[in-house]
């Protein structure tokens, strides 16, 4: 246990480590400043600009901004369907992979547009490797960049001196894909190669096992798109088994660099923020908050996986701790990930949006399984995905600013910006919207006889494979209770293979209207801002920087949290925590 | 929104050929390069034949064969399939029987009855296979690895409490010293990364490869 408490501890400290460097480096790409790329990169960022025809120095407001935004994910929409739906003429297709269906199609194509990554197909079985990188791959760099460069119009918003923009939507899309994005996935996927992530175009091959038998061994192009599945906190995986498969994540350092690339940009934002809003205190106060709400998961999650399952302890199986054996419940584990890994992975991609999974998040414990269930319930602030969960937890500041200016009788205000009618209505749906479609979808599908076609076990465990599709889906995560399904699959190939149509096509909804919706009424909020005057900060001033306000914060996050989620938890993974009934 | 337009449709184009063409390509021309068995899945060959992938577990277990000479089946039609003895076991597959290319979770949650029953026969089935060899062995030694499946069905490694129980009877059926087996197991097992990230591990397939190359 200690031994593992020291692993977190150490990533805790890289992590860290890396907050000020990246912060700094993605607050001068942001604001034009020279970087040490910029020799290397500025001739390709101004060819750039000249091959999509924009001039990079026009200034647009929030509602231009989010017009580009739209229109740009809207064609890319078009293109991908039409990607996945013509797989039969791909080049790059050595398994001679056929398409899936319509509705299958929709949801995972709506699910890459907006950084989810929810899959209802097995990669290895269904995509084409061109799929993989021309399709998917480009969708986690692109659906990353559109994260954050929202939240980079918020902070210029919250940061403007009376300013009517809130920046170039073209501008910052090339430049968080060109400086931020593409140089770390090339070294972090060159990184994940020297540890066997493979790399290549090869046709599956057959292997002679040992005892007489026969195996086939998948391919494909895995380490390009697993470094940026874990960068742009995607998690789409190559391999059904995502990054529990050896191919994807095939050692301890390997495990730990992509925990590493998931919290990055994340994390690193908060300083970009302080530093674009000339206070690097209010960064750090964020990024406190965030940690605290993190670090008390990780806890909880580790002990409980340490515990092991009533289901091992009836069958009268071992899970304490021996000599060469970490003990726990390692059902769905993977031996060189262990307990701590394990826990430690499935908390980091559920507080970020990133739903890569190194375990089955269906087999970990009752209580355990309630950490990312309560953090899927705190709409993804904490840390949160890339872009996304700093203009969450943003909304919740604006939130906590006004709860906090009531208590004291005072008119709102941040960073000397007053906190009026309208903007508090934005923040408030902004901030509710996610929760809502989350009770909406669940609800229906739990409700609706359509809907009990997906879920695969009977008890509290098929309640939370439901209430976890939705709460993953609408908060962008991906990550899955996975034997709830939306894709019968009786063959390898798509043959025969058919969607379940509730679940394909609400679900592909609640993805993208919980993506959009909250977009433009961010960028609405930054319009707001934007325009407003700074008034120096008085006496009566509340501060933002303070421990009093990160506690404040932090109880904000949890009211909104637990107010909304703490029943439906409880009848799920709560619920088989405090029983050792089988189902 | 006629300028948006046309920017949003080359940078569709431009975007695409960027990430989804030229990114891949480098990347895969700098690993084929640099890290050439790396990326092509650190296949082993013995003798020009391909027998796996050094990272990739897979079934040390042979069809039983019936009285009329052929492969026992259950009701499901599947092979029955038992551990063959000379070699070291995987952890079990229940979702995917080592399945590579079709990789899949149990999904056998805390409190299901499922998961009861197939924990119950992993442990009964361990225990018949090694208590012959190991004759103090009880359910309580056996480590959680070695009655549960792992996520990807096809981890490449078993604890090393799991290893040290399978040398009993390694030792005796290869009619090896039971020292030997236990160095070969220490020599293809992989400890943390730098002694302390991760979890140490035993390589099965190497260490089987290995087994099969030593004179008796």
């Amino acid at each position: 246990m200690a031994q593992g408490f020291l692993q977190i501890a150490i990533f805790l400290a890289v992590l860290l480590a890396i907050v000020p460097l990246l912060g700094g480096y993605m607050a001068k790409v942001f604001s034009g400043e020279r970087v040490f790329l910029t020799p290397v990169l500025g001739p390709l960022e101004r060819l750039t600009y000249r091959l999509i025809r924009v001039d990079p120095e026009e200034q647009q407001d929030w509602k231009r901004y989010a017009r580009s935004l739209l229109i740009l994910s809207a064609l890319f929409w078009l293109v991908l369907y039409v990607i996945l739906r013509t797989q039969t003429i791909h080049p790059w297709n050595p398994q001679g992979f056929h398409s899936g269906t319509w509705d299958v199609t929709f949801n995972t194509t709506s699910s890459f547009l907006t950084n989810t990554n929810w899959q209802y197909y097995g990669g290895e079985t269904t995509m084409t490797y061109f799929s993989q990188m021309a399709g998917l791959a480009v969708q986690n760099f692109v659906s990353a960049a559109v994260g954050i460069v929202v939240v980079i119009a918020l902070i210029r918003g919250i940061a403007a001196r009376s300013a009517g923009s809130v920046g170039n939507f073209w501008q910052d899309l090339t430049r968080c894909t060109l400086y931020i994005l593409l140089p770390l996935s090339i070294v972090g996927a060159i990184v994940l190669v020297s540890q066997g992530v493979i790399q290549n175009f090869a046709h599956y091959a057959t292997a002679h096992t040992l005892t007489g038998g026969s195996q086939s061994i998948p391919f494909g192009p895995v380490a390009s798109q697993e470094v940026i599945k874990e960068l742009g906190t995607n998690g789409g995986g190559f391999f059904n088994a995502n990054s529990a498969y050896p191919f994807e994540n095939p050692t301890a350092f390997s495990n730990f660099f992509e925990m590493l690339l998931i919290l990055a940009i994340p994390a690193s934002l908060t300083f970009t923020y302080g530093r674009m809003v000339g206070s690097k205190r209010q960064g750090w106060a964020i990024l406190s908050a965030m940690s605290l709400l993190f670090v008390a998961g990780v806890v909880v999650i580790v002990l409980a996986e340490q515990h092991g399952t009533p289901a091992q302890h009836l069958a009268g199986v071992n899970t304490h701790h021996m000599a060469g054996s970490t003990g726990g419940n390692l059902e769905g584990k993977e031996q060189r990930f262990g307990i701590t890994n394990s826990a430690l992975w499935a908390a980091i991609t559920t507080v970020t949006s990133c739903g890569a999974v190194n375990a089955a998040m269906e087999s970990l414990t009752g209580i355990g399984g309630a950490v990312p269930f309560s953090n899927l319930g705190m709409s993804e602030v904490v840390f949160g995905g890339v872009g996304t969960g700093l203009y969450s937890m943003l909304i919740f500041v604006l939130l906590s600013v006004f709860i906090g200016g009531l208590m004291v009788g005072r008119t709102p205000e941040y960073l000397g910006k007053k906190i009026g009618a309208r903007d508090i209505k934005l923040v408030s749906l902004a901030a509710l919207f996610t929760p809502l479609t989350v009770l909406l979808t669940a609800g229906t599908a739990i409700a609706a006889p359509a809907g009990k076609q997906s879920i695969s076990v009977a008890g509290p465990n098929g309640f939370s494979e439901n209430l976890y599709a939705y709460l993953s889906q609408a908060n962008n995560n991906g990550s899955a209770w996975a034997g709830y399904t939306g894709y019968i699959q009786p063959q390898p190939g798509n043959v025969g293979a058919h969607g379940v149509k509730l679940a394909d096509i609400m679900g592909g909804l609640t993805m993208m209207f919980a993506r959009y919706a909250p977009i433009v009424l961010v960028l609405a909020v930054a319009g707001a801002l934007a325009g407003k005057k700074v008034h120096p900060a008085g006496p009566g001033t509340m501060r933002t920087d303070t421990p009093t306000f990160v506690v404040l914060l932090i109880g904000v996050i949890l009211l909104v949290g637990a107010l909304t989620f703490f029943p439906a938890i409880l009848l799920g993974p709560v619920g088989q925590g405090l029983t050792t009934r089988l189902f | 929104m006629r300028r948006d337009l046309t920017s949003a449709v080359l940078a569709v184009i431009v975007l695409t050929v960027l990430l989804g063409l030229a990114y891949p390509l480098v990347v895969t021309g700098i690993s084929q390069v640099a890290f050439h068995g790396n990326a092509n899945g650190q296949k082993i060959t013995t003798s020009g034949k391909l027998v796996g992938s050094k990272i990739i577990g897979q079934d040390f277990r042979v069809p039983v064969i019936g009285p009329n000479g052929k492969p026992k089946t259950d009701s499901d039609g599947n092979p029955v399939l038992v551990a063959d003895k000379e070699y070291f076991q995987e952890r079990p597959s229940t979702a995917t029987n080592y399945n590579a290319a079709g990789s899949a979770f149990t999904n056998l949650g805390p409190n299901s009855k499922d998961a009861r029953h197939t924990f119950e026969a992993n442990l009964a089935s361990y225990l018949r296979l090694e208590r012959p060899f190991d004759r103090g062995l009880t359910a309580k030694d056996v480590p959680v690895d070695a009655v549960t499946s792992s996520a990807s069905g096809v981890d490449p490694q078993i604890s090393q409490a799991n290893a040290a129980i399978q040398a009993h009877r390694i030792a005796a059926v290869r009619r090896l010293p039971l020292a030997t087996v236990r160095k070969l197991i220490e020599q293809h097992t992989d400890g943390r990364f730098l002694g302390v990230l991760g979890e140490p591990g035993v390589n099965v397939l190497q260490l089987n490869l290995a087994l099969d190359r030593t004179v008796r």
